[in-house]
């Protein structure tokens, strides 16, 4: 068994309303910071969990994704595996 | 006890380390004296918590004794996690106000949070089921984006919070001033009702009983918050973030429901939050108010994060933790229940015979303290008292040197300021973001002159406000203080409700500095006497000292919170004009009162002359009489008149219900000053609506009780014209408008940018 | 008539429906721990409002696991009548029983207040005891009730009938001023197709005593009353 840190970053579905993401954008923009074209605030959710190899790592994380941690009416979600066994 | 025992290595006993805990060189002088050896390290952390003014009151006790505390009908007075009175039919409700004044300041969010879950542990640990929160906020000029910040970080905070553990908001202050702008206050009241016989105090009574910390794990977070509390804030208190503790609503409302079912099931003798201080404050305090002692091992004690020193876990301050005395023997049963509300629970020790508050490491002596003098023992102090000579300068000052250089030429545009002005105009942008009617038995929500909720299973309801107007403190400690009062039990009877009693926070500067002191001595005079004369006892309360920034010391603020009885919940009254045609009748006397008052501030940029004088016998009947009207169902709206004056409480009463502002056509005949007469805040006044045919029997009960009274107008139809003439000037203007400017002006200020918020705060 | 409801850890709201049941609908009411498996077979289920679970990850996402789930998820797919409310209607849509989802309030706050609502279909078990167009005063209490869901469930409930409240000013306009939350043209209540379950954001339980404020959401219980018993409107209902 293998150990593995799994980063699963949840952010707003393309194209919904990101009414937080809104708001961070006008506070960097009236902070002068002009070159931000587009703010999505989402989050993230760190896992350690035991598998045999990265494939079924990241299967299972998927599989806990679709089942609870993202709602896929309105969020999308990427996975970052890291091995630190 | 041999100090060779402890297990670690502890810092050694200097000087210096005793006056980094806050204790003088005298106090340490007692604490050897008490042990007859020097403190280790962990007895001087919590000598050095048990004995700050948070948890000792050692500046203000003995100011505190001059307090009015009983009356028939009071079941807890102050010294329990909060004040209990019985309200009849079998029922008793507890009440208390607690400050989060200096996290908020840090943190204004979690700050805020953590101030709610901390009062409402103090009533539901009396046994009481929370019914109703209530906050009394202070901050600076919201003009400042930090200003803003914190202020919207406070509300959403406290909303938060109480919106998820399903407690409804029913009530609060919110004033902005520069005094507040380094140092900004944070109060909340809660309130619980119980069967009286469900009534519990926190006693560790019965040696050999077994003590379990239950809920949340104990972290480093918060240690020393007690000190931290009781200390200035300078621009290092930023550094001090990380002491700052997170709230968890979740798990307070799974330990409201668990504390609940542990007191109601005969399991336990004893319950406290683990607030202030602790384990360590918890735990002697519930052993000294039962005379026994307890043997505790932090060991025990589950902790979120390794190697945690006992120091530390004794001071810690995490949230959402309490501290249970079970019956031996009932253990499993205890655990059950705590089970099914997915909480943890560990027995960390026992009750003892021999009042020695000790404290193990892995079964080594790491603290051993007599009790008693431990908790009791704290040293209290009459400190210097002397009235600051430029707050003299001031109240000599006379008001009409700003009126006579700059004369009162358009009152409706001075109408039209003061609406717009955030501590008069609408606090719905507030409460709004907060629950108001969870738990359905909310009969006034925020926006009244008292929030009302009717007793289930009775005809009662209880009705709660929270009042003070720094500003008058400043300019008059007593008189302030006793308009705080008295200004609370107005509010009450303007909902129909007979004021009963009091807790109170008492929020003011550096108790070192005599012109501070004196403020504080004074204003608990003006509170002893106004609550003597209204029968409404002093149950408990709070004290926060030491709140001044580099900019100095915040105005002196003792809040108070009231609670009131309505016999018929159905017949309380509301504050809105009702019907066209209704005659609105001034109860209480206009007189040229313009020092201190918001027309000053606002209009002159001006804090000066005397504080409103105040009559309490006459306060006495004006509430007699307005609870006989309210009784008789001869109202039809009543409403203090308080900041901005009589004009502003009568336009009050016509803009309040916003889908359907009244018109007003007002004529005042008094001989004053233009100024005094329509903005003047003079005190004892209230503003009735009542139907015609009732005008009669309004004046004549008025008669009787002794409180002058006058038919001075008519409520006018929707959408049409607010008017009040003087014998020197009109106010004129259309109802919509100044409806408009009254229930914009907070939202226009506060949906400017602020810095950018910290935290999500989902609800 | 039976009525039971769902307390999960973190529910606030259930004394209130528990209350809105015996009351208004005179019914046996139960309230059922989350981690119970039966719900002893009751006339109508309701989940109620609060924070389940602190709304932590998502509201209603790790509640709608809860062991007393499945069997209120077997209970709407055999055509029994389910009330969602607030915290309830996110467990209905988190556990698939209705289209969409709730997010964020697009003002970032959470909203406490009276808002009106209209009627949109006064043919449903939910809704006989209004009029088509009735507006009602209601409270709301929500920090996450902006409705979303793709275009073609949306064009779906709005053929169907199947949104059944929508959030109006006080002429009964469908604003978009007020439409506090944000919600997708302005839907405050859904049902689902076979028309058994009910999900809306703002609170008919706390709506049903003169005394507070409010009778407005009186209707909702006792349409069902009238559906369950076969009675007709006005008859069972007494007060």
């Amino acid at each position: 068994m293998n150990e593995y840190v799994i980063d699963v970053s949840i952010t707003p579905r393309e194209g919904l309303l990101d009414p937080q993401g809104k708001v961070v954008l006008n506070a960097l923009r009236s902070l002068d910071f002009d070159e931000v074209a587009d703010v999505k605030v989402g989050r993230l959710i760190r896992l350690r969990i035991l598998a045999p190899n990265m494939e079924v790592a990241r299967e299972r994380a998927d599989e806990m994704c679709r089942r609870l941690l993202a709602n896929p009416v309105t969020e999308e979600y990427e996975l970052e595996l890291e091995n630190i066994s | 006890m041999a100090t060779a025992n402890i297990p670690r290595k502890e810092p050694e006993i200097t000087p210096e380390l005793v006056a980094e805990h806050g204790l003088s060189e005298e106090e340490y002088q007692r604490i050897v004296e008490i042990l007859g050896r020097a403190p280790t390290f962990t007895e001087l952390g919590v000598f050095s918590a048990l004995w700050s003014e948070h948890c000792g009151y050692k500046n203000s006790k003995p100011l505190l004794r001059l307090l009015p505390t009983e009356a028939p009908w009071v079941l807890q007075g102050p010294g329990e996690n909060a004040g209990v009175i019985d309200i009849g039919d079998g029922f008793a409700l507890a009440f208390k106000i607690e400050s989060h004044n200096h996290p908020s300041a840090v943190e204004p969010y979690q700050g805020a949070a953590t101030g709610v879950g901390g009062i409402l542990r103090d009533v539901f640990t009396m046994g009481a089921r929370p019914i109703a929160v209530l906050d009394s906020l202070r901050f600076g000029q919201p003009t400042s984006p930090r200003v803003r910040y914190l202020f919207s970080g406070a509300v959403r905070g406290a909303g938060d919070y109480g919106n998820c553990v399903g407690i409804p908001n029913i009530g609060g202050e919110v004033f902005f001033e520069e005094a507040y702008e380094g140092n900004p206050l944070v109060n909340v009241m809660a309130l619980g009702l119980m069967r009286k016989e469900q009534l519990i105090r926190a006693t560790a009574s019965g040696p050999g009983n077994p003590i379990l910390a239950v809920g949340a794990r104990t972290g480093r977070d918060g240690i020393h918050g007690a000190t931290f509390a009781s200390e200035e804030l300078s621009d290092e208190s930023d550094a001090k973030r990380p002491q700052v503790q997170v709230g968890d609503p979740f798990t307070e409302k799974l330990l409201l429901e668990a504390s609940l079912e542990l007191i109601y099931s005969g399991h336990i003798v004893g319950i406290q939050d683990m607030g202030a201080a602790g384990l360590a404050s918890s735990s002697s305090e519930m052993a000294a108010r039962a005379g026994t002692g307890v043997d505790i091992d932090v060991a025990l004690v589950p902790t979120r994060e390794p190697d945690m020193t006992a120091y530390e876990i004794l001071l810690s301050e995490s949230q959402e933790r309490m501290l249970v005395v079970a019956k031996a023997g009932h253990e499993d049963e205890v655990r059950k229940i705590l089970e099914k509300w997915e909480l943890e629970a560990a027995v960390i020790g026992r009750v003892t015979d021999d009042g020695i508050y000790r404290v193990r490491e892995n079964g080594v002596v790491v603290c051993e303290i007599p009790g008693e003098p431990l908790v009791k023992g704290c040293p209290t102090y009459v400190r210097e008292a002397r009235e600051s000579e430029t707050i003299q300068a001031l109240r000599a000052w006379d008001p009409y040197e700003a009126e006579r250089a700059r004369p009162l030429a358009d009152p409706t545009a001075a109408l039209r300021r003061l609406l717009a002005s955030p501590n008069i105009a609408s606090k719905a942008w507030v409460y709004n973001q907060f629950d108001s009617t969870v738990r359905g038995n909310t009969v006034q929500e925020p926006g009244g002159a008292a929030g009302v909720l009717r007793i289930e299973g009775t005809r009662r309801g209880v009705a709660a406000t929270v009042d003070c107007n720094g500003r008058y403190v400043y300019l008059n400690p007593r008189r302030g203080a006793m308009i705080a009062v008295a200004e609370a039990a107005r509010n009450l009877v303007c909902v129909g409700a007979r004021p009963r009693a009091v807790t109170n926070n008492l929020n003011f500067g550096n108790p070192l500095k005599p012109e501070v002191y004196y403020q504080l001595r004074e204003a608990v005079l003006g509170i002893a006497e106004a609550c003597k004369r209204f029968e409404t006892p002093v149950t408990g309360g709070n004290v926060s000292l030491y709140n001044e920034s580099p900019s100095g010391a915040i105005y002196p603020t003792p809040v108070i919170g009231m609670v009131g009885i309505l016999d018929d919940v159905a017949r309380h009254v509301t504050l809105p004009f009702r019907e066209p045609g209704n005659a609105i009748v001034l109860l209480g006397a206009n007189t040229d009162e313009l020092g201190g008052s918001e027309y000053l501030k606002v209009i002159h940029g001006r804090v000066g002359g005397d504080a409103p004088a105040v009559d309490l016998d006459a306060e006495k009947r004006l509430q007699e009489l307005v609870l006989e009207l309210a009784d008789r169902e001869l109202l039809a709206s009543a409403n203090d008149c308080s900041e901005g004056g009589l004009a502003v409480c009568i336009a009050e009463c016509a803009v309040a219900d916003r889908l359907k502002p009244l018109g007003v056509d007002v004529e005042l005949s008094d001989a004053l000053p233009t100024a005094a007469l329509l903005f003047g805040e003079a005190q004892g006044r209230i503003v009735i609506s009542c139907a015609e045919e009732h005008v009669e029997e309004v004046l004549r009960a008025a008669d009787r009780h002794g409180v002058p009274a006058a038919r001075i107008g008519t409520v006018g139809e929707p959408g049409g014209t607010f008017t009040i003439r003087t014998p020197e000037a009109e106010i004129r203007a259309p109802i919509a408008e100044l409806a408009e400017i009254y229930h914009t002006a907070i939202p226009r200020i506060m949906d400017e940018p602020t810095t950018l918020a910290g935290g999500t705060g989902d609800a | 008539m039976r009525v039971a409801i769902v307390t999960f850890p973190g529910s606030n709201c259930d004394h209130d429906c528990y209350r809105a049941a015996t009351e208004v609908l005179h019914a046996d009411a139960k309230l059922i721990w989350h981690r119970e498996r039966d719900l002893g077979n009751p006339d109508l289920v309701i989940l109620p409002g609060g924070f389940s679970y602190g709304d932590y990850l998502r509201p209603g996402a790790i509640a709608r696991f809860s062991p007393i789930m499945e069997e209120v998820v077997r209970y709407a797919k055999a055509g029994r009548p389910v009330l969602g409310i607030c915290n309830g209607f996110h467990i209905l849509c988190e556990a698939g029983l209705l289209p969409g989802a709730l997010v964020r309030n697009r003002t970032l706050k959470f909203l406490g207040l009276d808002v009106f609502v209209r009627v949109e279909n006064a043919g449903t078990m939910f809704t006989s005891a209004y009029t088509e167009g009735q507006v009602l005063r209601l409270p709301i209490a929500h920090g996450e009730g902006n409705y979303v869901a793709d275009a073609a469930t949306l064009e779906a409930l709005e053929a169907e009938g199947r949104v059944v409240f929508r959030y109006v000013d006080a002429n009964g306009e469908a604003t978009d001023e007020a439409n506090l939350n944000g919600s997708m043209r302005n839907i405050a209540g859904i049902i689902n197709e076979r028309g058994n379950v009910l999900g809306l954001m703002p609170h008919p339980e706390r709506a049903v005593s003169a005394l507070l404020g409010s009778t407005d959401g009186r209707g909702i219980f006792e349409s069902i009353l009238a559906a369950i018993q076969g009675t007709p409107l006005g008859a069972a209902i007494a007060g």
